[in-house]
């Protein structure tokens, strides 16, 4: 073994030292197990999110329907506009109009922040832990879509700002008016290089969501292995269809399938 | 029938844990293939030591694939290509004549580099001393099958307590994790009634103890294929469910089912 000379630097000192624990549920959060079970759920919230905004987004292809609108009379408008105007009268009159969506885009802001903070800080532990080898390394598990969770998800982050610029405060376009949401879709994606940054934005995304959708349940100990072989499916049919559905907005729009 | 292999190596040269390192080559020429990986490295140390250099240290033991002691990065995966083989089970015959094999040590922050292939991995032992064992200050031994246990059960924690503790998982993470060695040790005594008494206390201290030294698990899967025991990431997913309850459950009613 080992000259008696050696200089050995002690392993026994920990990279990190573990700090007071908090009270519940705030001790959770301490952990690097308890980061990924808050990541995890955070996930499944905006996963769900993510399914019920292409839903809602495939009302596109509904186009026009008559509608009772305000005035009472029956009038032509686009579907998807009607679904928008519905969602800020959500649990009206329980709450105010606008309250309940405001609830939900608190929930999601929240989900954002916790999915991103733990996904940082795990990161900068993981950084901290791994000495890089100096020979090339060959994986057998770690995929396209495992290893590079950090670069889409930043990706996917910047596009959401975008998004958000492009057609919820429309800060890209004169044309732009707030509750019609399929004219704006379509004079958004009409332009070519805008209909790019959403087509990759969203194969990015569905490469985030393989990974994410199956991992979650590792780390939320959902391990039973009569269903184990049908994670990896659930993960991969997921993203598939949320590739399907997204992409086909921008390029149904490019195409003059889907015209005001 | 026998044959002979010549092979070209580049193996990393340390000195002493604060010096620096590199990779040499060395030719190890007329390698039988019937030698193990390891054995190949005893026939070239020979060669070094009439050669009046000084020999490649590498970690060894039982060389029959139970103790853990052996194990290195060759050509970039831990313990080879190989699946389910430690380093000294790996044999020759599974190169061919004229290869280059690249030789390097596991790499990790909390595996200090002692001397050429050989690490410390005394942070392993830190999370064993925190619970991977059942504390039981009776008398003699039970006898056995006085407690039944399912079949099923008592596979699952054999299958958890193949783990040989050689930090493969460690050396084969992006991350430095070492969940699959820490939920094996968890798993293999959470499962049994034995363990139950102390389940939730394991679960905790062995985690929080590993998080003190290693990285996080980004389930890549790495670590069970390079595992020489093919240890489960199953046990990952049960550790994760038995450290939450640990911080939920009232431990004041754990006997109560």
């Amino acid at each position: 073994m080992a000259s008696p000379t050696l200089v050995k630097k002690s392993s026994d000192a920990p990279l990190r030292a573990k700090g007071k624990e908090l009270p519940f549920p705030l001790n959770l959060y301490q952990t690097a197990v308890g980061k990924k079970w808050v990541m995890a759920l955070t996930g499944i919230m905006l996963l769900g999110f993510v399914v019920f905004h292409m839903v809602g987004n495939l009302k596109l292809y509904i186009g026009q329907v008559e509608h009772l609108n305000a005035e009472g009379e029956y009038k032509l408008d686009y579907d998807i506009n009607i679904y928008g105007e519905y969602l800020r009268e959500l649990l009206v009159p329980l709450l105010p109009r606008t309250y309940a969506l405001w609830g939900l885009r608190f929930g999601l802001i929240g989900a954002f922040a916790l999915h991103i903070h733990s996904a940082l800080t795990l990161t900068r532990m993981n950084q901290v832990s791994n000495v890089a080898y100096s020979s090339k390394r060959d994986f057998i598990a770690a995929n396209f879509a495992s290893r590079t969770m950090r670069v889409s998800g930043i990706i996917v982050f910047f596009y959401l700002i975008f998004h958000l610029a492009d057609l919820t405060w429309g800060w890209t376009s004169d044309e732009w008016v707030r509750g019609h949401v399929y004219e704006n879709m379509v004079n958004s994606m009409s332009r070519p290089i805008v209909a790019l940054v959403y087509i990759f934005a969203n194969i990015l995304l569905s490469i985030h969501i393989f990974h994410g959708a199956w991992s979650m349940f590792q780390s939320l100990g959902i391990n039973n292995p009569k269903y184990n072989a049908l994670r990896r499916g659930f993960a991969a049919g997921l993203a598939g269809l949320i590739l399907l559905g997204n992409i086909s907005f921008p390029l149904a729009i490019l195409s003059g399938v889907v015209d005001i | 029938m026998s044959n002979t292999l010549n092979l070209t190596l580049q193996v990393w040269r340390q000195p002493s844990t604060n010096a620096a390192g590199t990779f040499e080559t060395y030719q190890a020429h007329n390698i039988s293939d019937d030698a193990s990986f390891l054995e190949m490295l005893d026939i070239v140390n020979e060669r070094l030591i009439e050669d009046g250099k000084i020999p490649i240290e590498f970690p060894h033991d039982c060389r029959e694939g139970i103790c853990g002691t052996c194990g290195v990065m060759i050509n970039g995966r831990a313990h080879g290509h190989e699946k389910g083989t430690a380093t000294c089970q790996l044999h020759m015959r599974k190169f061919n004549d004229g290869d280059t094999i690249v030789i390097e040590p596991w790499r990790a922050a909390a595996f200090p580099v002692v001397r050429d292939l050989v690490v410390d991995r005394s942070p392993l032992d830190r999370i064993i001393e925190v619970g991977g064992f059942i504390t039981a200050p009776t008398g003699t031994a039970q006898d056995a099958n006085q407690q039944p246990i399912p079949k099923e059960v008592a596979d699952s924690a054999m299958d958890a307590a193949a783990c040989i503790g050689c930090g493969a998982c460690v050396a084969a993470c992006p991350n430095s994790a070492a969940q699959l060695f820490t939920s094996a040790k968890v798993w293999h005594l959470n499962s049994l009634p034995q363990g139950q008494a102390e389940r939730y206390k394991r679960a905790e201290s062995m985690v929080e103890t590993m998080e003190e030294f290693f990285g996080s698990c980004t389930n890549h899967g790495e670590c069970s294929e390079a595992c020489p025991k093919e240890i489960s990431l199953d046990f990952i997913a049960y550790m994760n469910k038995d450290y939450i309850k640990s911080k939920v459950k009232n431990r004041r009613m754990s006997s109560q089912i």
